[in-house]
């Protein structure tokens, strides 16, 4: 790829992950079904992901693994190895979290008889 | 050049299907385009040149959490509910 | 009137916060001048010291191996405080959401194909010292394979006592390997067996111990949560 396209990846990357969390942070202010509100949260941890990611990526760099090939060849850049290690932890805590929500949720139904947070309003369980 | 387009066509249809995971009332719609922002994901992150994070992201983001999310469903409603333009009407009538 | 409050909100935050990643850029390393970063000492001191080929693999386990065992921690008790929400008394028990069986293709194929996806997630787990993968991956595959079997037929069952146990073990030895690093005067969770050569499976002392463990563990626990979930009784909904 030339630079002119490769400088217009940079306002495309960035701008999609920024986008994509905006928009669940919405869908989890807005919304008034709780089960759309566990959506959004799940729609935020994607986002936030692809985030981390993409802002240590070298041009011309190859994956961190020192394969055979790698050893024989000759010297290139490598894609910097902390933030993957970093993101490897938040994906699997992401998942922990919303099964906990909604396990949350099937509770609340039944005692309330509905999901609208409008109409939930006492504090007791 | 082909890597080119490829990459704006997935950052393209990862907005389309955040918007319509937001937006959409039947319920079981949304969750299946949760489903697709993490298959768009996953292959987002082998093209940034990492294979574990991808790996994980296409096991844990595409066939966990949407069955917990399908048998949540199963046990409380489908439809989201609606807005309270019916309420306020009810009260405006007494 | 909220709608029109929070948008206006989004945006400002949305381009205040774009602002300073577009200045950032995009493929270029950004370092502050003549400091040497974290990264190019591990780099290094993999392929030298240890004799791994996945870098992800050896930080996530050697260097910064605390942190996966907090990891380990907080995914268990997620999955306590899932089980003791959808708490049911002992006389409610027995029926499944999943009421009757699927069609003749998908249980013929499901029971041929399960072997070979355990047989994948333990080849992932096993290997994750040598190419992309690990225990957090190999784990999850397995409780893959688990779920369509769960899902083909309706009175496929495992034995809760058995995922116990192999993950109470799991954990334990996770733990031991770390203990057993004080021996000779080292610190908790040092790498004192020795380390091969380079390629090679048994290379990089103690890292392949702890990744299987983990993977053990992670399985065991994925596999509990769907069988959980999937054995509540509630009212058929439409």
């Amino acid at each position: 790829m030339n630079d002119s396209l490769f400088s217009l990846l940079n306002y495309g990357i960035y701008g999609t992950a920024i986008l994509v969390i905006l928009i669940g942070l919405y869908g989890a202010l807005v919304k008034k079904s709780l089960l759309k509100i566990v959506i959004g949260l799940s729609v935020i941890d994607s986002g936030l992901n692809f985030l981390i990611v993409a802002l240590d990526y070298y041009k011309g760099g190859t994956a961190p693994i020192f394969s055979l090939g790698y050893l024989n060849g000759t010297d290139k850049l490598m894609v910097d190895p902390v933030p993957q290690a970093l993101v490897l932890t938040a994906i699997v805590i992401g998942f922990g979290v919303t099964a906990v929500a909604l396990s949350l949720v099937i509770r609340l139904y039944r005692h309330h008889g509905t999901l609208n947070i409008d109409e939930i309003k006492d504090l007791k369980w | 050049m082909i890597y080119f387009i490829l990459i704006i066509v997935l950052l393209l249809l990862m907005i389309g299907a955040s918007v319509y995971a937001i937006v959409q009332k039947d319920l079981l719609y949304a969750v299946i385009a949760t489903g697709i922002i993490s298959l768009i994901l996953s292959i987002l992150f082998y093209l940034l040149q990492a294979p574990d994070v991808a790996l994980t992201e296409a096991a844990i983001g595409v066939a966990l959490t949407t069955i917990i999310f399908i048998i949540t469903i199963r046990n409380t409603v489908r439809h989201e509910e609606e807005e309270d333009g019916n309420k306020k009407f009810k009260s405006a009538v007494k | 009137m909220k709608k029109f409050i929070v948008i206006i909100l989004l945006a400002v935050l949305g381009g205040y916060t774009a602002n300073i990643f577009f200045d950032i850029g995009f493929g270029e390393p950004h370092f502050v001048q003549g400091v040497k970063p974290v990264k190019d000492i591990y780099l290094s001191e993999t392929v030298s010291n240890l004799n791994v080929s996945n870098t992800v693999t050896a930080i996530v386990v050697n260097f910064r191996g605390f942190d996966t065992l907090g990891e380990v921690t907080v995914l268990f008790l997620a999955v306590t405080a899932l089980g003791s929400i959808l708490y049911k008394r002992r006389h409610q028990v027995g029926k499944r959401s999943v009421m009757f069986s699927a069609s003749s293709i998908v249980t013929s194929g499901s029971k041929l194909i399960f072997p070979a996806i355990v047989l994948l997630g333990a080849y992932v787990f096993i290997h994750g010292h040598l190419s992309p993968g690990g225990g957090f991956q190999g784990g999850v595959i397995i409780a893959t394979g688990f779920l369509l079997m769960l899902l083909a037929y309706e009175n496929f069952s495992i034995g809760h006592n058995a995922l116990s146990i192999i993950e109470s073990l799991a954990g334990i030895t996770f733990a031991g390997v770390g203990l057993m690093g004080f021996i000779g005067g080292g610190t908790f969770l040092e790498n004192f067996l020795p380390t091969g050569i380079l390629n090679n499976l048994f290379s990089g002392g103690v890292i392949p111990i702890i990744y299987i463990a983990v993977g053990f563990k992670v399985a065991a626990e994925l596999t509990g949560v769907i069988y959980t979930v999937l054995h509540e009784k509630g009212e058929v909904n439409e």
